[in-house]
């Protein structure tokens, strides 16, 4: 353990991403207990205020502290990305193993199918669903996993595939092992490295999509501090205060940013040739 | 590359167009809407909504439904729109072709810009140039189009006054105002696509030049620039065609944003508005020819890669 942590932090990326996701975490965690404001409370006097020692990051046009509804938002948005991109890789690694395990007419059959629906773009997909099941965060949540199983399924299924030839499986076969065995002690752990690397980048594209659907008003619903609808409802007012834009719109980035990066840098510490 | 190549990759065409109208009619059938009540108002009386329902075959069980639909997509006709009353087809088609028009610019620009950002990276590994483009990506992909798009049109728009805001006008009415229309959205709209293929392009370009062709070509005396693009690049730019076939999914995505925030009237935009009003039909034919165009550029691009690269032989 020791010895990875020393891997992933020897990359810049890994030591940048792990900071990163770190103090979004610490934000998810203990936000809202160190909000100088409510997320909610409206100063009529203080509105569309600049940045200052009162709000450190200003207020909008309520008078709400964009600090603490950045704070408040980081739960919501984080951690729903972070479910969604979970239970996507979760069906997606169902059937993309199970595809592979199958192998032959299903195994055709059930990749053909994935390809297929790929072929609708998945903020599409993600907005069909959600069209489906009305807009609210946890709709949002539904639709963004499910947009997230096909490609993760292709994923899953090629790793698998890799793996059951390696010479460690074959051998463990010529020893006679029980297929549990082979599958949970000799394919399952190398299975998951990558699909964790690959899980960690998508939440940065989960957290993007949470925010396109908020922004287009099939997200998240006012007046929740989601980022993407902060950085909607920033547009009207913009010639009054930019701060109220500029201030969601680097805490999405800073998040996609850190995630990718992490992936990054987990990606090399797991990759024994380097 | 075979002829039963080619025929097995266009009847996997096929088979993504029907599993893709499977499941968005599905999506349609089961969505909260009643196209009747929608197409007569609210205070319909009942005799008349039911007799709308059986002209317009709801009354029908699904599969016919699912068949009547397919029937008529497969001759062109993608129904009446629920909202305006005027066929499907001709309206989406010429939103297509103003989206079409949006994505090749992209394509273009991203290309541009992408290809020789990725070989300088590869070719200056670990200085300084190969530094900055990778730090550009990280920024690029972590920045959703409607934050890309929003800054763009604060800074650009409204604070320099350099180009309009939104708005569009076709090139063939007025070729340089819709062109100076074009260049903020076509930038917000590769901007991702430029972070991804230009480390895609490094990544692949500094595998090809640890090759032992390669190291032939060198030690046979070449000059760096010559092994680099008579040897180098010929291969490491292939797969590319795969890569940015494969974005084209995410340059869709895009689209619906960027049309609907500089109010382009694409196919993306035709959706959005779809979807809000549940105007079955068009949300039926939109996602239909989205899908189409997708599976038709990756076919494209797959057998332009087995023409080009002699070396794979699929069957």
């Amino acid at each position: 353990m020791t010895d990875f942590l020393r891997r992933l932090f020897r990359t810049p990326q890994g030591l940048l991403g792990c900071l990163i996701v770190g103090l979004i975490l610490l934000a998810v965690v203990a936000g809202s207990w160190v909000t100088p404001y409510g997320p909610n409370d409206m100063q009529a006097l203080a509105r569309y205020k600049a940045p200052s020692a009162a709000h450190w990051l200003g207020t909008d046009q309520y008078g709400r502290d964009i600090l603490s509804r950045l704070l408040d938002g980081a739960r919501s948005t984080v951690v729903m990305a972070v479910l969604a991109t979970f239970i996507g890789t979760l069906g997606g690694a169902i059937l993309g193993t199970g595809s592979a395990y199958l192998g032959g007419r299903a195994d055709e059959f059930i990749m053909r199918t994935v390809d297929a629906v790929m072929a609708i773009p998945s903020l599409l997909l993600a907005l069909l669903v959600v069209s489906l099941l009305g807009s609210n965060s946890a709709n949002a949540l539904l639709a963004i996993a499910i947009a997230f199983v096909p490609s993760m399924a292709r994923i899953s299924r090629s790793v698998a595939l890799t793996v059951r030839k390696q010479d460690y499986v074959s051998a463990a076969v010529a020893r006679g092992e029980g297929a549990a065995y082979i599958v949970l002690r000799e394919m399952l752990p190398n299975v998951i490295a990558p699909i964790v690397v690959e899980m960690t980048i998508r939440v940065s594209f989960a957290v993007m999509l949470f925010a396109t659907l908020s922004f287009l008003g099939l997200g998240a619903q006012p007046p929740a501090s989601d980022w993407g609808l902060m950085v909607s409802e920033a547009r009207q007012f913009l010639h009054r205060s930019y701060w109220i834009l500029l201030w969601p719109s680097a805490a999405i980035a800073l998040t996609a940013i850190g995630f990718n990066l992490l992936g990054d840098g987990l990606r090399d510490a797991l990759n024994p040739r380097t | 590359m075979s002829a039963s190549y080619i025929l097995k990759r266009i009847a996997l065409i096929f088979y993504t167009l029907v599993v893709v109208s499977l499941l968005v009619f599905a999506i349609t059938q089961i969505l909260p809407a009643d196209a009747a009540v929608m197409m007569l108002g609210e205070n319909a009386t009942a005799d008349a909504l039911e007799a709308l329902r059986q002209q317009m075959g709801l009354n029908d069980p699904i599969w016919l439904q699912y068949l009547h639909w397919a029937g008529g997509v497969l001759q062109g006709d993608f129904g009446t729109s629920l909202r305006t009353g005027q066929p499907v087809g001709p309206a989406l088609f010429s939103a297509l072709g103003t989206s079409l028009t949006l994505a090749a610019f992209a394509l273009v620009f991203m290309l541009l810009l992408a290809i020789p950002m990725g070989i300088i990276a590869a070719v200056r590994r670990g200085k300084f140039a190969d530094l900055s483009v990778s730090f550009i990506s990280y920024i690029g992909v972590s920045l959703p189009e409607f934050v890309t798009a929003t800054l763009a049109v604060v800074l650009v728009a409204d604070w320099w006054k350099l180009l309009p805001p939104a708005g569009y006008v076709p090139l063939t009415q007025d070729f340089w105002g819709g062109l100076e229309r074009l260049i903020l959205p076509v930038i917000v709209v590769s901007v991702m696509m430029i972070a991804h293929v230009s480390r895609m392009v490094r990544s692949e370009l500094v595998d090809v030049m640890h090759t032992d062709y390669i190291r032939a070509a060198r030690l046979k005396g070449l000059t760096p620039r010559r092994v680099l693009f008579r040897h180098g690049l010929r291969n490491a730019l292939l797969p590319t065609i795969t890569i940015v076939a494969l974005d084209v999914g995410y340059l869709l995505g895009g689209v619906i944003v960027v049309e609907e925030i500089f109010s382009i009237p694409g196919i993306g935009r035709s959706l959005m508005s779809a979807i809000q009003a549940r105007d079955l039909p068009v949300i039926q034919a939109g996602v239909m020819i989205m899908a189409t165009t997708y599976a038709v550029v990756n076919f494209i691009a797959d057998v332009t890669y087995a023409w080009l690269d002699k070396r794979i032989q699929y069957d």
